[in-house]
């Protein structure tokens, strides 16, 4: 455990936001964000419902848009120029909460697909990736079956293989295991720690404290709208320097 | 005290359901008479069914084919069963079918119809069915039996019967070793069913095929450099140029130098189901493409592209048909450039499509909506850009749970071509049985004209019902 909390970690910067703000209408969503994620860092972003953890992982792939500040991923920065937003999208990987799975589509065409369209690989070639995706996920048997026929942890590992079919350098993972029955959680949490072992750099909202003990190199907890406080996660769960954490702490690990 | 406790020692086996309790008096009772309102409701139900038989079976079973005229057919209803016997006379229908069919269509050049109508089932085929090898191959080879019938009926000479005969020979082949390349066929539809049918030189027609050659070809090349929209754009300016302004030089020249042509068939020669098919048929093919765009243009952000597109839908879903088809018989040569002519059913055809466009784009918006924001979210997320994700995620989607009511607009499309009547063509149901009552000998023939167009039209607007069923059931991929 302890091992995985220091691998890989470079000195390259994969994400720098600085003074990022975002509005819904009036609502104040994010305010003031400064971030900076280096690559093979893996981080865990959690808070209270409503504190705009989710928003924030979106606005890295311009899911959402931001008002002011700097998102750069990559080197690339986020503006409304849609050619960057492109390069950035199939730079970073996402995952959802509800999986997202294309239902009209075979689990092997859900993976070809954008590596075909977006990155023109030959389909063969596309195939043999998305096979080596299935079975790195311990999947590769439900290739031909349409995503309704999967159970949610398999359509989640069907939805991160997808994801990785892209190559990506980063991934996004949006609540992956919050729709999911608890005999399931396990399964995607396995391939989640299998990925971040093989060093992806990887954001993770998600209320799995277990995880965030076994993978993260930093938590970072969010409220209102603002990060409050971060750190590296045995420093993070033992000794939470500000009230609001320890609040929220109290309330999810109470029990 | 309740018991608290309890552990099980063996896990229940699957056991059969109970058989289903069945028989003809238990669904009788359940159905038909479970409580006194509903015992009533039957009795008036079996009197009122019992009342449209036997009024309208007499008739139906009586019914005689070979007198020719509503008087003889009388005299024999009479002298045969007595005074006051009903019957329906369908000699009306034998003696006159050829003007429910082709209108006043030259009759030695019906095979020309008749080969466009098969080659329509034969376009359709890869279309309706993917390219799956045995269904296109029973479409083509069903079509081609039937065209040889349907020709050998209406006395072809023995050389169009030939050239027909061959042509869905190698067709029907061609469905069977590659069901998809039919898709050529599909895409030269539109100019051979036109010369096949007005005839004139067959420069014309493949001029304006060009001119889609042209745009297509044009966006092709150019959406790697310059983008898809801006691609289209510019092939569909460059088409416009070569239709508008070279086209007809051009063709003209051909048509000096290699004089390919049909005889011209005088467009108000035009009329019966022939008529609704080439109407129905166009304004169905040309509407679901556009009401495609139109269902993208109402959910664009783009503020000028979104207005334009509710202004049109709103405006035309406004408007009764009827005025559309005047519009189209007084007005529309207005707006067109001075030089070009076309034709009265041409000017429907447009406007006829413009008409179902909106209610197919309204259709396609209601599936649309119905589609968890997740997938465009999906879709944004793995790079795809606006058109990939549109066509391969979305739409496919929102077509799918959008088939029912595509299909409703496709059937009251059809069936409102009878309204054409009201600008002058003469459709089956008003305009063809007026002029083959007008006849002395079939004035009284009030039931029969309409009985039969009814059950034509019934019989094609069945069929497209039946074929959503099995698209709907073919596309799904739920398995629940």
């Amino acid at each position: 455990m302890a091992k995985t909390a220091q691998m890989h970690v470079t000195d390259e910067v994969a994400i720098q936001i600085t003074a990022m703000n975002k509005w819904y209408g009036q609502f104040h969503v994010l305010r003031d964000i400064n971030m900076t994620v280096n690559r093979g860092e893996r981080i865990v972003v959690c808070g209270p419902s409503g504190s705009g953890k989710s928003t924030l992982i979106r606005c890295i792939n311009r899911l959402e848009e931001h008002q002011s500040g700097q998102i750069i991923v990559d080197g690339t920065e986020l503006t409304s120029d849609l050619k960057n937003i492109d390069k950035v999208r199939s730079e970073v990987g996402m995952v959802f909460q509800h999986f997202n799975l294309f239902p009209h589509l075979t689990i092997l065409e859900n993976l070809t697909l954008a590596p075909i369209w977006v990155r023109k690989v030959p389909k063969r070639e596309a195939v043999d990736t998305a096979m080596y995706f299935l079975e790195k996920v311990k999947i590769p048997e439900q290739a031909s079956k349409y995503p309704g026929q999967l159970s949610g942890g398999q359509q989640q590992r069907v939805a991160i293989a997808r994801s990785l079919c892209m190559r990506p350098r980063i991934m996004l993972f949006d609540e992956p295991t919050s729709a999911l029955d608890p005999e399931m959680i396990k399964e995607v949490l396995d391939t989640m720690i299998e990925l971040a072992e093989d060093g992806m750099t990887m954001i993770c909202v998600t209320h799995e404290m277990g995880f965030a003990q076994a993978v993260a190199n930093r938590v970072v907890f969010m409220d209102q709208g603002q990060i409050v406080e971060q750190n590296e996660p045995k420093e993070f769960f033992a000794n939470p320097k500000s009230d609001r954490t320890k609040l929220f702490l109290s309330q999810i690990l109470g029990h | 005290m309740p018991d608290t406790s309890f552990v099980r020692r063996e896990m229940l086996a699957p056991q059969k359901p109970p058989a289903g309790q069945s028989g003809a008096v238990k669904w009788l009772r359940e159905n038909l008479f479970s409580s006194p309102f509903n015992t009533i409701l039957t009795i008036v139900g079996l009197w009122a069914v019992y009342s449209l038989v036997s009024g309208a079976a007499p008739w139906l079973l009586n019914g005689m084919w070979s007198p020719s005229s509503v008087d003889e057919c009388r005299e024999v209803l009479t002298n045969t069963l007595g005074e006051g016997a009903t019957g329906a006379c369908w000699g009306v229908v034998r003696t006159r079918w050829h003007q429910f069919m082709f209108g006043f269509y030259d009759q030695s050049a019906y095979w020309r119809p008749l080969l466009a109508f098969a080659l329509l089932f034969v376009s359709l085929a890869p279309v309706l069915y993917f390219g799956l090898r045995s269904p296109s191959l029973m479409m083509v080879g069903g079509a081609g039996a039937l065209l040889v019938l349907a020709l050998w009926g209406v006395g072809t000479d023995s050389w169009h019967l030939a050239l027909a005969f061959g042509v869905m020979v190698a067709l029907a082949a061609l469905a069977w070793v590659a069901p998809k390349r039919l898709l050529w066929v599909t895409l030269a539809f539109p100019a051979t069913a036109y010369y096949l049918l007005w005839g004139g030189p067959v420069w014309g027609p493949i001029g304006v095929m060009v001119g889609f050659g042209v745009a297509y070809f044009v966006w092709h090349a150019a959406q790697v450099k310059i983008g898809v929209t801006p691609a289209a754009a510019l092939g569909i300016a460059l088409a416009l140029v070569w239709w508008l302004m070279l086209q007809g030089k051009v063709t003209a020249v051909l048509a000096m130098a290699v004089p390919i042509e049909l005889p011209a068939q005088s467009p108000d020669k035009f009329g019966g189901f022939l008529l609704s098919f080439i109407i129905g048929v166009s304004a169905i093919s040309a509407s679901l493409p556009l009401g495609i765009l139109l269902a993208l243009g109402r959910r664009s952000d783009m503020l000028l592209i979104k207005t334009l597109s509710v202004g049109f839908i709103e405006f035309v879903r406004g408007v009764p048909l009827i005025t559309m088809l005047f519009t189209a018989s007084l007005l529309l040569q207005y707006f067109l450039p001075p030089q070009t002519n076309f034709d009265l059913i041409l000017r429907v055809i447009i406007l006829v499509s413009l008409f179902a466009s909106a209610y197919i784009a309204e259709v396609i918006r209601g599936g649309m909506a119905s589609l968890p924001r997740g997938q465009q979210e999906a879709a944004d997320a793995l790079g795809l850009d606006y058109w990939q994700a549109q066509r391969l995620i979305i739409m496919p989607q929102a077509l799918k749970v959008s088939i029912p009511g595509i299909v409703s607009s496709f059937i009251s499309l059809f069936k409102d071509t009878t309204l054409v009547a009201l600008v002058g063509l003469a459709d089956p149901l008003v305009g063809i049985t007026r002029i083959v009552r007008s006849d002395i000998y079939w004035k009284a023939a009030y039931w029969e004209p309409f009985v039969f167009v009814g059950a034509i039209f019934f019989i094609f607007c069945f069929s497209m019902s039946r074929y959503s069923m099995y698209l709907e059931n073919k596309l799904k991929t739920d398995h629940r």
